[in-house]
């Protein structure tokens, strides 16, 4: 399923038309994504959270060429799954 | 953040009443978690996937007996970063 999958799928659940449902899903994703980017943590509750985790940097390989690089520190976003979701998973 | 400020940017945006916009954003997740319970992935493009894997039966042990203990099969949920969302996050300073 993908963005447009979940568009039609919103719009003909609830009766919307589907450009409002399209503003609806990037808002609400787009609202997400600012959240993330702004170090802030974001809980769903029974889908699940994104907490922003930070990485020093370090100098690794290229395991190719075995080429030293230096890797930049960076800030990466965690996903972790809510119970009842979990739960909907488990028993499928 | 919590859903909340999620539905209140949607009240901002659509101008339809609060209560509304809940039941958008309720709906938003339910559709993703019915589609996971299903074992099929959701691709949001910009943003990333949620992809689910079976882990195979194996054997671990309990860390305070010791003891052997069979594991058994497992469904787990994986967030995939989306690369162009990964570079939005670090280009910010």
């Amino acid at each position: 399923m993908n963005k447009l999958d979940i568009v039609n799928k919103l719009a003909s659940d609830l009766g919307l038309n589907q450009k409002i449902a399209k503003i609806a899903v990037d808002t609400i994703i787009d609202s997400i994504k600012k959240a993330i980017i702004e170090g802030e943590r974001v809980e769903i509750r029974g889908f699940g959270s994104f907490t922003v985790r930070n990485y020093k940097g370090y100098k690794g390989r290229n395991p190719k060429t075995g080429e030293v690089v230096e890797v930049n520190p960076k800030r990466l976003p965690y996903f972790k799954v809510g119970k009842e979701l979990k739960d909907m998973i488990w028993k499928g | 953040m919590t859903k909340i400020e999620i539905v209140a940017n949607l009240y901002e945006k659509l101008g339809y009443s609060k209560r509304d916009c809940a039941n958008i954003v309720d709906t938003f997740f339910q559709i993703i978690k019915d589609t996971l319970a299903k074992d099929e992935n959701v691709k949001i493009s910009g943003f990333g996937n949620f992809i689910i894997k079976t882990k195979k039966e194996r054997r671990g042990r309990n860390p305070q007996t010791g003891e052997e203990i069979k594991i058994s099969e497992r469904k787990v949920l994986n967030f995939r970063l989306s690369q162009v969302f990964k570079e939005e996050i670090n280009s910010k300073k």
